[in-house]
């Protein structure tokens, strides 16, 4: 009998699971906004991925983790912050941006710091932060935070521009200040 | 293509996820166009200022190892220190054949049926520590229900008895009996009502024990399997387990 067989799931979770703790953890962090509360939902989505790992039929087993934390940082927020979830409310069109309005902030992105940006994405809502989150710091394709967000790409799509949008506001204020 | 309709198809175009054709058709607008090229080189620098500015947070080193312990078949702290590794190894296989002295000797039904009554148990405790009780929090069937669509693959019968005075209050997976099963939440009072829901290819006989504190009622409803288990006096939970399947 060997203890390490691709059967056992112990080592099955090591290479599932563990290889993508950086990015739970990340949006975990970003979801619940203080290190305490991201280790505890970033713990429990751990864990639940390690009862749920008979259902991992292969495919992104980053996407499929990244699920299971965003669901578990929601159920928590809902039972412990539930003012911090505003669903942001879809339009199936963008509005039609001032593409002036956009580039004449472009001098405000180069100052601003890390600290700035850190502090203009926690002002975001949760459901746009979490789509930039996933996008710029993550990497994810439009259809793997479809995945994750399990929400329509074209709802996706509208969030990001959104959310840029958003970010690119706050920081031209901060940058006017 | 005009302003207007390349405007919506810039964050795609500079998040590299347009198809060639339209990415064509921007590229060709871009070089025209000066206010649309401005807009795409904002979102570009924004893009670069987000992704170089550190912003990732990174588990600590504490979080992982305390992952790795919650899931380890044999908790560290309990285990003494100092003996070498081959003891291990024979008490290892001392306890494996012990285990299986013991199945062979055991009635398979009733260990089956114990068995499952404590994983009942164990999953009902285990949800009603914060934070565990619910994935979709609704007293709305309507909602309940289609959450369970493309996670199971078998449909789950969610019903509201509010008017009997169970209301339902939500609804998450859990695994039970070596699977991926529904469990819906209601409330009686103060009590909590965990009903696990999995498939069943042929109907038992319906059951009720006290077990540890709790009453599991087990009972097959249309080819499905209801187990369900509460704090609540078994009369009252037994009224509850009726209305399951009308």
């Amino acid at each position: 009998m060997h203890a390490m067989s691709a059967t056992d799931p112990q080592a099955q979770f090591e290479q599932v699971v563990m290889p993508h703790l950086d990015a739970a953890y990340n949006l975990a962090r970003w979801l619940a906004g203080n290190d305490h509360d991201a280790e505890d939902i970033a713990q429990e989505a751990c864990l639940r991925a390690f009862r749920f790992l008979h259902g991992f039929r292969g495919g992104n087993s980053r996407s499929w983790l990244l699920a299971i934390v965003r669901n578990t940082a929601y159920t928590w927020l809902k039972q412990n912050r539930p003012r911090a979830i505003v669903p942001v409310g879809d339009e199936e069109l963008l509005e039609i941006e001032d593409p002036a309005a956009l580039s004449n902030h472009s001098s405000a992105l180069h100052h601003a710091d890390r600290d700035v940006l850190r502090a203009a994405l926690e002002e975001l809502p949760v459901e746009f932060r979490e789509i930039l989150i996933l996008r710029e710091l993550e990497g994810l394709s439009y259809k793997e935070i479809a995945e994750v967000a399990d929400a329509p790409i074209g709802t996706v799509m509208s969030r990001l521009a959104r959310a840029r949008k958003q970010l690119t506001d706050y920081l031209a204020r901060k940058g006017e200040q | 293509m005009n302003c207007q309709e390349i405007h919506p198809l810039l964050h795609a175009y500079v998040d590299s996820e347009l198809d060639l054709m339209p990415s064509l058709e921007v590229d060709r607008h871009l070089k025209a166009c000066a206010a649309c090229a401005a807009m795409k080189r904002s979102l570009e620098s924004l893009r670069s200022t987000l992704r170089n500015a550190d912003l990732a947070w990174r588990a600590p080193e504490a979080l992982r190892a305390r992952i790795r312990e919650s899931i380890s078949p044999a908790p560290a702290e309990t285990r003494p220190r100092g003996i070498r590794p081959w003891v291990w190894q024979w008490i290892a296989l001392g306890s494996i054949g012990f285990a299986i002295l013991m199945l062979i000797l055991q009635p398979v039904g009733i260990s089956d049926r114990d068995r499952l009554a404590d994983e009942a148990i164990s999953s009902h405790v285990r949800s009603l520590m914060p934070g565990h009780l619910m994935d979709v929090a609704s007293s709305d069937q309507h909602t309940v229900k289609p959450w369970f669509n493309g996670k199971l693959d078998f449909a789950p019968d969610v019903k509201d008895f509010a008017a009997q005075g169970y209301p339902l209050i939500g609804g998450r997976l859990d695994y039970i009996n070596g699977q991926t099963v529904a469990a819906l939440v209601y409330r009686r009072n103060q009590h909590t009502i965990n009903v696990f829901v999995w498939p069943v290819k042929k109907v038992a006989r319906e059951t009720t024990e006290e077990r540890r504190g709790y009453n599991v009622l087990n009972r097959d409803v249309n080819g499905l399997h209801y187990c369900v288990v509460s704090d609540l006096n078994a009369k009252e939970l037994g009224e509850f387990a009726n209305l399951i399947g009308k």
